[in-house]
């Protein structure tokens, strides 16, 4: 049963933040293989719309050729400039400072980027972030590519130094990289849940099997059994609806109450007693009365 | 058969349920309060996807009261129910609203209109300390360019990069020298040029802020290096007698571009002496705050790199007059100085 405790500890990923409200927000730390592959993602679409809008461009330069227009050449060799440093350091600015403060990688790995200390995410505050990537991604790639197989001390010595930047996010417990640490922010993943049914609708909640007429009755000994997480635990097999768990877990609470197993109506008698087990241990929180697991 | 607009038009937000049907407590507080949860979810869902214009005022307006209400939902779920499902449901929903009800407000516009109107030049002048010592070792790269290639000729090829010094080398006539600072007839290509200036600018200067990071230090030997350059430069025209010459070339566009370089510096060395020396506060946090000030004037500083490019391609190839190049040089580095130290506003005026 070791294993079911450890399962419950707290993840090492988990914060919280405190909204001005005073209530305290869990939030999890995005995964560096998420930001990895978000970052990946946002080079790849960066990497194509650069490659498309200088073909665009060599193409319009091919048609104007040989007309004598070098002042329509020169002034797409201007915007090309222009355009390659726009992407350069506008898109991540552009993208974080959107209502999502995710660039189109995060939002596909589901994460996105909040202040450290729970107030506004600020325009300066992406800016400081951004600006760094410059020493943390581009300049270690162009280096990579540049002198790959030279070797020489000068050449390990500058390349330790920028995998020092690379490989921030491993040496703190946030996983911020240095444009992170700089800006006051940190990349958090953004839950999206549906609401769910309400659980206590149904007749067999009221404790009567609608297929068998049968009255669930379950007494205080039987449910002072379970805890909070046996409960949850019961709601999400409620949940899933497959008809192999329900039979296995309905057969082992009976083993464990005492009652004899049924079959056929599992549905309607877990139903019942995850009612009824809820409805106590609300009852025993409202009286500030809590009790997590059925070893407790 | 459903039309097939049907599926792209919103799902409306179904009927009430019956909220006596639930056997437990919790579950009918739930169903009381889900309506508007479901309401603010729609409303979050279309701010998130960024069509703010089509969100109804009054949705907006609700916005706030909504949040609160599903804030108060989560802190009393928290404490009365145990729907696993619902409280997971609420966290999520509250933290996408918070992020909404607290995010990142400031438009465009409205950073613009703070950062022109004092939120830059403040910053600037935070970094008075920094943009004194970046000064100091600017001026020092200088000398020590000037001595080094004073003293021995092989130091002015070690510091001037070789595509920089075509005609420009230790030995060459004074025509030759001068010919180098005189401008072009036609401006063909200019704006080509000025923009490559621009973009080549702008990665030297972000390079000399993000060096910063390591306690400043790589900052300063950008800064170093660079200048040690330009003093090299200096003394081979000074060697021709071209020193005023010079001056009034490199001017014209030097005092916006080095002082653009010395706020970059600056900045760079700011964040590295916070975090050496972070005071009564932890590292992070000293680190965080200065570098959001340092962005600040980094955002400037690239704004500065377009105009110096602009004079460095136009102004300086098409005036050749040395007195009217240094007039231009001097206009803009007292506007500069204006702008950044005698531009003062109250801090109430300037929020953020």
């Amino acid at each position: 049963m070791s294993r079911a405790r450890a399962l419950r500890r707290p993840d090492r990923r988990k914060r919280v933040l405190v909204t001005p409200e005073g209530l305290s927000l869990p939030l999890t730390i995005a995964s560096r293989g998420a930001r990895a592959s978000a970052l990946m993602l946002d080079l790849i679409i960066m990497g194509v719309i650069q490659i498309a809008v200088t073909l665009a461009l060599l193409g319009i330069v091919i048609g104007l050729f040989g007309e004598g227009q070098s002042a329509a050449m020169e002034f797409l060799g201007v915007v090309w400039i222009i355009a390659m440093f726009l992407f350069r350091y506008g898109y991540f600015l552009y993208f974080e400072l959107g209502p999502r403060g995710a660039t189109p990688g995060k939002r596909l790995t589901g994460i996105r980027v909040a202040a450290r200390d729970g107030g506004r995410l600020s325009v300066n505050a992406v800016i400081a972030r951004n600006l760094l990537r410059d020493i943390e991604i581009f300049l270690p790639l162009i280096f990579l590519m540049s002198s790959a197989g030279q070797g020489g001390a000068a050449n390990w010595a500058s390349f330790a130094w920028l995998a020092i930047f690379l490989l921030f996010p491993f040496f703190n417990r946030d996983a911020m990289r240095a444009g992170d640490l700089i800006a006051g922010t940190w990349v958090v993943e953004v839950p999206r849940r549906k609401l769910e049914q309400a659980m206590s609708l149904g007749e067999a909640a009221r404790g009567r099997s609608v297929a068998t007429g049968a009255q669930y009755r379950f007494g205080e000994a039987e449910l002072s059994v379970y805890g909070e997480y046996e409960l949850q635990t019961l709601e999400r097999v409620l949940r899933e609806n497959n008809p192999e768990a329900l039979v296995a877990v309905a057969t082992a609470i009976c083993n464990k109450i005492g009652w004899s197993a049924g079959s056929g109506d599992e549905r309607a008698f877990l139903e019942a007693f995850y009612a009824q087990l809820r409805a106590r241990l609300e009852r025993d929180m409202r009286f500030g009365k809590r009790k997590a697991d059925k070893f407790s | 058969m459903k039309p097939i607009t049907a599926l792209f038009r919103s799902k409306p937000i179904e009927e009430l349920p019956d909220i006596e049907a639930a056997a437990l407590r919790s579950d009918r507080f739930r169903l009381e309060r889900e309506q508007d949860w479901k309401r603010l979810e729609a409303i979050l869902k279309r701010m998130e996807s960024g069509r703010l214009r089509k969100v109804p005022d009054e949705d907006l307006l609700e916005l706030p009261a909504l949040y609160r209400t599903a804030a108060s939902s989560l802190a009393i779920a928290r404490e009365t129910s145990l729907d696993a499902a619902t409280l997971a449901y609420l966290e999520s929903l509250v933290q996408r609203a918070w992020f909404q009800v607290y995010g990142p407000r400031s438009s465009l516009i409205g950073w613009l209109r703070r950062f022109f109107g004092g939120g830059w030049s403040a910053s600037v002048r935070e970094l008075w300390l920094e943009i004194c010592i970046a000064l100091a070792v600017m001026v020092a790269g200088t000398i020590v360019g000037w001595v080094l290639s004073a003293r021995d000729e092989a130091w002015y090829y070690a510091l001037v990069p070789t595509d920089f010094a075509d005609s420009r080398v230790p030995g060459a006539s004074r025509e030759v020298l001068d010919k180098s600072l005189s401008g072009v007839e036609k401006i063909d290509g200019l704006s080509f040029f000025s923009a490559f200036l621009f973009s080549n600018n702008a990665k030297v200067a972000i390079l000399a802020f993000a060096l910063g990071f390591a306690f400043g230090i790589p900052s300063l030997m950008l800064l170093m290096q660079n200048l040690a350059t330009l003093g090299a430069m200096l003394w081979l025209f000074s060697q021709a007698g071209l020193t005023l010459d010079f001056a009034a070339w490199l001017s014209i566009h030097g005092t916006t571009e080095l002082f653009a370089i010395l706020l970059a510096g600056a900045a760079g060395l700011h964040i590295g002496r916070s975090m050496a020396f972070p005071g009564n506060r932890t590292v992070v946090a000293a680190a965080a705050e200065s570098g959001q000030r340092a962005a600040q004037v980094m955002a400037g500083v690239v704004l500065m790199l377009v105009v110096a490019a602009l004079l460095e391609s136009f102004a300086r190839q098409l005036v050749t007059d040395t007195g009217m190049r240094l007039a231009i040089g001097g206009t803009m580095l007292a506007l500069w100085l204006a702008y950044f130290f005698a531009f003062r506003r109250s801090p109430g005026d300037i929020g953020e």
